[in-house]
């Protein structure tokens, strides 16, 4: 099993001193979050793509380029890719590049991103938003996987006898997820493909999780790609740590209070009983998520939120180092434990499926 | 014989309130038509007052809380909604509007709906015409034609003194009408179900965009 850390990469004012961080420290801070996600031993770096204020990762590639530059083993991800306004050929381009720049090192999970306005400026129709994601990533799936392509579709230039270069490192495209809240139409092109589902998991009640995952997992198997239960799942998480739960609560109250998505509303009480959010000590996080488990069933991926709500770098860095020193190993050794045989314990990721085939090969 | 399933919502304030009077007034009304006629029936009422706070944090979260979410569900599952507010400011009151703001726009198509409404002076009762009726026409819901607007003086009245043109009736009158007609529409109509989402398969979400 994976886990991680998933940024949105807002610039928040921290609500605690009124500072709000330049764009150029936000970037520069998202840098020192993954690299310090390495260092303490998580799996999975995942950035948000944004085309508007206040969030400053609309160019994932470049940012997960670096990233790569400066790590060994970190999975460098997206929470989410815009299938719906991107051009998929330059999604294919883009992220195929950055698979050979990280040895293989790369995911990505595609979303519909929900901003209304967003959609115009990359000449589309949030109305589209469905038939664009099916659509675009229907192209992207075949350009990763036919050396030529010719295409038709009704949102994209038509494409004759085209050649999406770089070529996927070793003929392996890079793993997907598709990731949504509750959208049962992502669910369900998840499961057609045999790629992951990623449910978002994060401001929102753990129904929409557990009935969405529910249907993904039936419908893979309706597709014949394996059992509902070796279905690839990953779940988003939002966690606040401290030694002792008083403490996290003291601490991030005001953060929460002032939060953008969920601010100025239900009391953190109440949003950490209605959502999957976790203010509390090490062993309170450990069992807060290990009980997904209960709702989900086995899965392959978990990404916890940390560095939102304006957050100062210092205080995430040391949520990282309780994340990686006192919470992952244990949730790694639990869920292991727990997993039967026969469920993968992490998606099909670019060496472990390169692996496999060579093995099937000799 | 089913048991159909009446919810009224009421928007009222005030304890006691006069909004809520006339709401239970409604309700008793419909469900005498429909004993008349051997109905089993379960009534419920929705008191917007104590979801006011979590019809405001819907707004903030995008999700209801779960009392919110039980109140939707028996709105949006019911044979018939009975709906009533006071008057401010020259039409339903914030907190009304608010509760229907949340509720999917499709989900009371076809619910035979009774509107209501209470204020201070006879002078606001077009509300009820030109307020209340666009919003569930809006919903396709299928309001009855007699609404009923009380106003503080129509709670002293005595009796009905009912015109033979119909004008001038006592509220006792509109009521037993009103109710009478929702009854007679929720009777008459296929008992609501509520459906699980349904999946579109892959193949012909492709094939609706000439891909496959």
């Amino acid at each position: 099993m994976q886990f991680g850390i998933f940024t949105v990469g807002d610039v928040t004012t921290d609500p605690t001193t009124g500072r709000t961080p330049t764009e150029h420290e936000r970037i520069k801070n998202t840098v020192a979050i993954a690299l310090k996600a390495e260092e303490v031993g998580l799996d999975v770096f995942a950035t948000g793509e944004h085309h508007n204020p206040p969030f400053v990762p609309s160019s994932p590639t470049t940012l997960l380029g670096h990233i790569a530059a400066r790590t060994e083993n970190l999975i460098l991800s997206t929470s989410t890719t815009l299938i719906t306004t991107n051009d998929p050929v330059k999604i294919a381009e883009d992220y195929a590049t950055l698979q050979h720049l990280a040895d293989g090192r790369v995911d990505l999970m595609m979303g519909r991103g929900n901003t209304g306005p967003v959609y115009p400026w990359f000449g589309q129709d949030i109305r589209q938003g469905i038939p664009l994601a099916i659509e675009h990533y229907a192209l992207l799936h075949k350009l990763w996987r036919e050396d030529v392509v010719d295409w038709e579709g009704k949102f994209r230039s038509a494409l004759q006898g085209f050649t999406s270069t770089p070529r996927p490192l070793d003929g392996v495209p890079p793993f997907v997820w598709h990731g949504s809240i509750r959208s049962p139409e992502i669910a369900e092109q998840a499961a057609y493909y045999g790629d992951g589902f990623f449910a978002n998991h994060i401001f929102w009640p753990k129904q929409h999780t557990e009935k969405m995952v529910r249907l993904y997992r039936q419908r893979y198997a309706h597709y014949g790609h394996g059992t509902p239960e070796q279905a690839i799942v990953g779940l988003g998480g939002q966690v606040f740590l401290r030694k002792n739960s008083q403490d996290a609560v003291r601490e991030f109250r005001p953060y929460f209070d002032n939060a953008p998505v969920y601010g100025h509303g239900p009391s953190l009480e109440e949003f950490s009983r209605e959502t999957p959010l976790t203010v509390g000590s090490p062993q309170e996080v450990i069992e807060r998520t290990l009980s997904f488990r209960d709702y989900v069933g086995d899965y392959q991926r978990q990404l916890f939120l940390v560095d939102h709500a304006g957050l100062p770098l210092k205080t995430v860095l040391e949520q990282l180092d309780i994340l990686g020193e006192e919470v992952v190993p244990v949730l790694r050794k639990e869920f292991a434990g727990l997993r039967p045989t026969g469920v993968p314990e992490s998606a099909p990721l670019h060496p472990a499926v390169l692996k496999t085939r060579t093995e099937k090969e000799s | 014989m089913q048991t159909l399933k009446l919810v009224a919502v009421s928007a009222g304030l005030g304890s006691p309130s006069s909004t809520r009077l006339l709401t239970d007034r409604l309700l008793q009304a419909a469900r005498y038509r429909l004993a008349e006629q051997e109905y089993a029936v379960d009534v419920q009422v929705v008191e917007l007052r104590d979801l006011a706070v979590d019809i405001a944090n819907n707004f903030v979260t995008g999700f209801p809380s779960g009392r919110l979410q039980e109140a939707i569900d028996a709105v949006t599952g019911a044979d018939g909604v009975i709906a009533v507010t006071p008057v401010f400011t020259a039409s339903y009151s914030g907190l009304f509007k608010s509760f229907f703001d949340l509720i999917d726009p499709a989900a009371l198509a076809g619910t035979p709906v009774l509107i209501g409404a209470t204020g201070g002076t006879a002078r606001h009762s077009l509300v009820l015409d030109h307020a209340l009726r666009p919003l569930f026409a809006y919903l396709r819901a299928l309001v009855v034609p007699t609404a009923v607007y009380a106003a503080s003086e129509d709670w002293g009245t005595g009796g009905d003194e009912a015109s033979p043109t119909g004008w001038g009736e006592g509220l006792p009158t509109r009521i037993t009408r009103a109710g009478n007609e929702f009854a007679d529409t929720v009777a008459g109509r296929p008992s609501r179900r509520l459906e699980d989402d349904e999946v579109v398969p892959f193949e012909k979400q492709l094939a609706d965009l000439r891909l496959d």
